[in-house]
């Protein structure tokens, strides 16, 4: 906080206790605001720490906004609590207002309704250095080590661990703060982290270990890499340094520490030398990049860098270049960074630097930052040493280009235009056949000279490949059918997997003449083409660039070819191609769905198949594989089934072959996201065979067995199902494939779904999968976690398993998963947590490890699925923990969070939030609590409603809210809604509503409003009931009512 | 005559069928009536020795939509085994059952006999060069227009020359089109394709049918 604080933050220029109005200032407040309002939830302990000095500033806060908790006298308000000198912990005297504790701080905020920002930055304004008065002086010194000596000597060691949590919870604040801070700043950063390590990457190649190595070293000071691309520390990246490296060079000495700014690069005294934030100073002026600089302070390397192009590098036309670069786009950065290196730049080496370029002024020339920022240094970079390997004649070329003025002005305008291609046509120089040669690949177009470049850069090692690939595509061009076999015969024996050939088809227009094949009528082309195409399209720029020329639709036309091995390499090619979403909606639009499914018309599972119908299997066989590409998309679903696809999947299903099955059931499992399928599923009788190859020997065909299973036993009667054909063993043996994390994720997923059953819960018992599922808490990926905690959530319905669960050791993983963030993990945990709550045994271990708070916690989470299954689940821990009510009350700010979630729109929320509030009112003292936070007027709010669940936890909620004070007068306007509830189909509705009525009847108005709407005539109904509680709660209510009308009538006539 | 005639040509429908396997006698029968037919079209003075080549060369090329001068002499020469430049109704059949119904080995053995241009049992870079001449577009702008045709002879033969002797036999033929069935036409078509094929049996042998 402190760094933050005084560098970060962006104070009013001029005035020292004045904020900006500031976005980066906003992001900071807000965060602290969010950080101190949760502070005394989440760290109740440190929160009671005394501040060494109070915290004071002028508050727009008053009297009226404290409660009960404070003693308020007249305008000022007193803490209950004082410190160790009598000063209360809180006091406000307004508008000043003093504080002593987090705690204090917390509550402030809470109680602050709309202006916690102001009120923040009121208060950092008037405490520059917060930290310092809460944690004393200890807090200037950043090394734990002597922050730890300093307060053993004049502290209790108690006191001296919270200062320490404390300091540790405000040095993580700190870094958060920096991070947010420096996000925002980067952005506006003008040397990047990336530039940066393409430079050094270039100086590094200077490194060696020969006489003419210009360099001896170049490394980081720090290995780590932070997510934004810098290495230093996040309070240094504040000031927007992005690195330090130390360079060893051949002539300085010792060694150079550099530090690397957004603003340029610097030398630096030594980092080790001082302790502190400070540790560094810029010792030298700035340079805009390290090769500048270098050339500066080292002779040798400048030296050496001007030998490797000396010959070559015409440098005064370099220099001009740039600086015309430069002086037409003063930025205001370049010219700061000049100008400070024009004062203090050493005499020496800029003399020298004059004396070697006669060309140049006095002024010191460089790549201006916008050349370096359009990412040219490293192309450029590496064209000059290219250069400098070159033949000697070649050489001359180059410097006879350069020096005539045509060549000059050729080069220049291309530099102007786009400075790439000028590289590129330089780099491009290859034969020594004099300036035309120059002249002519220059002006070719940038299409054809983008690949050659980027070639070089990937395959360096592989040059051959890519011209023999080239010229067999050339042949290809002018080719007739035979020569086009024997060619692309030819071209199939290069290394198709490797991406250099991939891609050199590609580059060389390569991909083109074999979609063009496609389109002839000669067969054995095709062959070969799609032979070719199905082997290069498993690289994803081909496959972009196959949809990209339109290869799908001609293959989409060749299934309907008659030769089976064409529809068989169209189907493969299409299934490799058809792996994102443009390509898949082209298969789709272009009738290929339709197609593909005609093609899995075979006899799968012949005994004795003939020659014929093998090859109509492997035609099946590669349909399969296209359709599952094809699946992911939700169209070609829905067009899968309307091809009929369903029934001639579950025929293949059938097959024996696993090669056949993958992709069947890969397609099935994809699809069983959708309804139709998984009705589909079932009714075709599928799921008998998914069991069944649970129990294969191919990992891969059984996570797809499981995964479908997963996805279709959502429905009961697949449940049903899998348990009848014996599936649920197998999947319990699948759960010991622990390595296979995907299957495991399956597996889970499948037992998870499956144990919504109660029946399939007794069979899972009975194979000991509990046990099994316990161990899987623990160092799994979440995807797995989520299905493994829905698995125990749904098991832990019954019981007797409650205890397996406590007893195999599962309450304390299930806890500690409380503190995640995966929100789908977050809903099974809490479901489980809340089940497992029901048994008091496992009560007291959840209480123990704080599960309850956990819990309570997680009504903040923004997912309203969240909030409310943490709701339910508290309701059994109310009711099965020890003092549940001074539990309860021990979760600062807990009540007023839970009541404030009757605020929700989700009907489940509200639903869960009342039982809560129904089990926490049993409480009387809690009870109070929440009536003061106004749980009365907002649980009649919401009586209206006609949901049948959250009318029976409301019903229930009123039940016991009315317990209190007046409150059974204050629900007077509920009354008649819950009247109508008594109409609800819902016998449980029913019961709580009676329930509700009869404590609402002990007020005599209540009763005159229930006559009137009607009630005695249902009650009369409901005393009927068979369920004993419905009976007592309605006739106590109509004896209150019939009280109330006798008492009235002896009124009136006795 | 008629009658006579007929049993005639039974008799020697069912000899060859059963030398030839792939067709049965009515097949064979058929064939037999085709190649009387087509004799019939030619002057009565050759009538008596068979096919002779133009009127062959004149089948292949409309009935198998075979183009290229030199692979119709070769198949030709590969048809009349007793090299008397007729092809007799034997030889007919006989030739016929490879480029109908053929098995690989019989189809490697066909265009093995159609490429190896001197018989010397080799087909060496010569005899690939003078198959593959005219495969390429030749670009004027070169040096050497005969450059793209002699890299690909080398191709070829760095494919399919397993002994790497130079040139390629019988066994390296084979082996190379087994591995990859795309090389059994490496050097010019001598194989009418599967629809042609269709059509004509479709023709020839549904008119049998016609007539019984």
């Amino acid at each position: 906080m402190g760094v933050a604080l005084s560098r970060a933050v962006q104070w009013v220029s001029g005035s020292e206790d004045k904020l900006e109005d500031t976005p980066l200032n906003e992001a900071i407040l807000s965060e602290i605001v969010l950080f101190t309002e949760e502070f005394s939830a989440k760290h109740p302990e440190e929160a009671k720490l005394v501040f060494t000095e109070p915290l004071q500033w002028k508050t727009c806060l008053n009297a009226f906004d404290f409660d009960t908790e404070y003693d308020i006298s007249g305008e000022s308000v007193m803490s209950r609590e004082s410190n160790k000198d009598g000063h209360p912990l809180l006091h406000l005297d307004p508008p000043d207002i003093t504080v002593y504790t987090f705690y204090h701080l917390s509550t402030l905020l809470q109680l602050t309704e709309v202006k916690k920002i102001k009120e923040v930055q009121a208060c950092l304004e008037a405490n520059r250095n917060p930290i310092m008065k809460i944690l004393g002086s200890i807090s200037a010194i950043a090394k734990e080590g002597d922050l730890l000596m300093e307060i053993k000597e004049d502290e209790p060691s108690e006191r001296n661990e919270l200062k320490m949590n404390l300091l540790n919870i405000l040095n993580q604040l700190d870094t958060k703060l920096l991070n947010t801070a420096v996000t925002q700043i980067t952005r506006e950063g003008r040397l990047s982290p990336t530039a940066v390590d393409i430079e050094v990457d270039e100086l590094k190649r200077f490194c060696g270990t020969g006489e003419s190595r210009a360099l001896k070293s170049v490394r980081y000071t720090s290995d780590y890499v932070f997510s934004n691309g810098c290495r230093s520390s996040p309070w240094r990246q504040m000031d927007g340094e992005i690195c330090s490296l130390i360079i060893e060079t051949c002539d300085t000495e010792p060694t150079m520490f550099i530090t690397c700014t957004t603003t340029g690069v610097f030398l630096d005294e030594e980092v080790k030398g001082e302790a502190g934030e400070n540790a560094y100073r810029e010792k030298s002026d700035v340079y805009n990049d390290l090769f500048t600089l270098l050339k500066n302070k080292s002779l040798h390397f400048a030296e050496a860098v001007r030998e490797q192009d000396s010959a070559i590098h015409d440098v005064p036309s370099k220099e001009i270049q740039h600086m015309e670069t430069v002086d037409g786009e003063k930025t205001g950065q370049t010219l700061r960074s000049q100008d400070r290196r024009e004062k203090t730049a050493p005499e020496k080496s800029r003399q020298q630097l004059v004396q070697n370029r006669p060309g140049s002024k006095m002024k010191k020339f460089e790549p201006s930052l916008k050349w370096k920022n359009l990412g040219l240094t490293s192309p450029y970079e590496k064209v000059e040493e290219k250069r400098s390997v070159r033949s000697g004649e070649s050489k001359k070329v180059l410097a006879y280009c350069t020096n005539s003025p045509a060549s000059e002005n050729k080069k220049r305008a291309n530099f102007s235009e786009s400075s790439l291609p000028g590289c590129r046509s330089s780099q491009k120089i290859k034969t020594p056949g004099g300036a035309d040669d120059f002249f002519e690949s220059s002006s070719e177009g940038e299409e054809d000279e983008e690949q050659p470049d980027r070639r070089a850069e990937t395959t360096t090692n592989l040059p051959t490949e890519y011209w023999q690939i080239q010229k067999l595509v050339k042949y290809l061009k002018g080719a007739n059918q035979t020569a086009t076999v024997i060619v692309l015969c030819a071209l199939r024996d290069f290394n198709l997997v490797q991406e250099t050939c991939q891609l050199a088809i590609r580059d060389v227009g390569g991909l083109e003449v074999l979609i063009n094949l496609l389109d002839t009528d000669e067969i054995r082309s095709k062959i070969g083409s799609l032979k070719i195409l199905k082997e290069i399209s498993s690289n994803s720029q081909i496959r972009q660039a196959i949809a990209d020329l339109g290869g799908l639709q001609t293959m989409v036309s060749i299934l309907d070819s008659p030769d089976k091995d064409l529809k068989c390499l169209a189907a493969e090619t299409i299934a490799n191609v058809a792996r994102f979403r443009r390509a898949r909606w082209t298969v789709r639009q272009h009738g290929g769905i339709k197609r593909l499914v005609g093609l899995l018309d075979c006899v799968p599972d012949g005994v004795s198949l003939s020659r014929e119908q093998e090859r109509d299997v492997e035609v099946a066989r590669c349909g399969a594989l296209a359709l599952w590409s094809c699946s992911k998309s939700t169209k070609n679903k829905e067009a899968i089934r309307l091809a009929g696809g369903i029934p001639l999947l579950a025929r293949l299903l059938k097959s024996p072959q696993k090669n056949m099955l993958i992709p069947v059931v890969g397609t099935l499992q994809e699809c069983a996201s959708e309804m139709s399928y998984r009705i589909a599923i079932q009714t075709e009788g599928m799921i008998k065979d998914l069991v069944k190859n649970l129990s294969c020997d191919n990992q891969e065909l059984q996570m797809h067995c499981a995964s479908a299973i997963f996805k279709c036993a959502e429905d009961k009667r697949t449940r049903d199902l899998v348990r009848q054909y014996s599936g649920l063993k197998p999947l319990v043996v699948l759960l010991n494939e622990a390595e296979n994390k995907q299957l495991l994720a399956a597996t889970t997923g499948a037992i998870w779904k499956c144990s919504i059953s109660m029946e399939n819960v007794a069979k899972f018992q009975e194979y000991k999968a509990l046990e099994t599922l316990v161990a899987l808490l623990k160092d799994q990926p979440e995807e797995v976690l989520v299905n493994v905690v829905g698995a125990l959530g749904e098991c832990a319905q019954i019981p007797e398993n409650l205890a397996t669960i406590r007893k195999s050791g599962g309450i304390q993983p299930l806890v500690n998963l409380l503190t995640g963030t995966n929100q789908a993990l977050l809903i099974n945990v809490t479901r489980a947590v809340g089940a497992c709550a029901t048994d008091p045994e496992n009560m007291t271990i959840i209480d123990r490890l704080d599960g309850v708070r956990l819990l309570w916690s997680l009504l903040k989470n923004p997912n309203p699925e969240v909030q409310a299954s943490a709701a339910w689940a508290i309701c059994p821990c109310i009711e099965n923990a020890k003092d549940a009510g001074e539990m309860v009350r021990s979760f600062v700010g807990g009540l007023e969070l839970i009541v404030n979630l009757l605020k929700s729109t989700n009907k489940d929320v509200l639903a869960s939030v009342c039982a809560a509030i129904a089990k926490i009112a049993k409480d009387v003292e809690n009870l109070a609590v929440i009536t003061d936070h106004g749980v009365v007027p907002m649980l009649a709010s919401l009586t209206n409603t006609v949901d049948d669940k959250l009318r029976r936890h409301l019903a229930e909620a009123i039940a016991h809210c009315c317990t209190w004070g007046n409150n059974c007068v204050l629900f007077g306007n509920a009354v008649a809604p819950l009247v109508r509830y008594l109409r609800s189909k819902d016998p449980s509705v029913h019961q709580a509503t009676a329930r509700a009525l009869f404590e609402l009847s002990k007020d005599p108005s209540n009763c005159v409003t229930m006559h009137e709407h009607g009630v005695v005539k249902l009650l009369l109904v409901m005393i009927g009931s068979t369920d004993e509680v419905l009976q007592e709660a309605a006739a106590s209510c109509v004896a209150n009512i019939r009280h109330l009308a006798l008492a009235n009538e002896k009124a009136k006539y006795g | 005559m008629s009658a006579m005639n007929k049993k005639l040509i039974q008799n020697l429908a069912e000899a060859l069928c059963k030398q030839f396997k792939h067709f049965n006698t009515e097949e064979a029968e058929c064939l037999i009536r085709l190649f009387n037919d087509l004799l019939e079209e030619q002057s009565e003075r050759r009538a008596a020795h068979g096919l002779d080549r133009v009127k062959f060369r004149n089948i292949l090329h409309n009935t198998f939509d075979m183009t290229d001068d030199m692979m119709m002499d070769r198949v030709f020469r590969s048809f009349d085994k007793d090299n008397d430049s007729y092809v007799s109704v034997k030889e007919w059949v006989q030739g016929l059952s490879v480029l109908l119904r053929g098995t690989l080995d019989e189809k490697i053995k066909h265009c093995f006999d159609v490429y190896d241009l001197n018989g010397d049992g080799y087909i060496s870079r010569e005899e690939m060069f003078h198959m593959l001449k005219d495969s390429l577009i030749r670009q004027p702008t070169e040096e050497d227009p005969d450059e793209g045709v002699k890299d690909l002879v080398e191709i070829a033969l760095k494919k399919m020359d397993y002994d790497h002797d130079g040139r390629v036999s019988y066994a390296d033929f084979k082996k190379a089109v087994r591995d990859e069935n795309l090389l059994l036409e490496a050097f010019g078509n001598c194989l009418p394709d599967a629809k042609t094929i269709q059509v004509f049996e479709g023709r020839v042998f549904q008119k049998s049918n016609e007539l019984h």
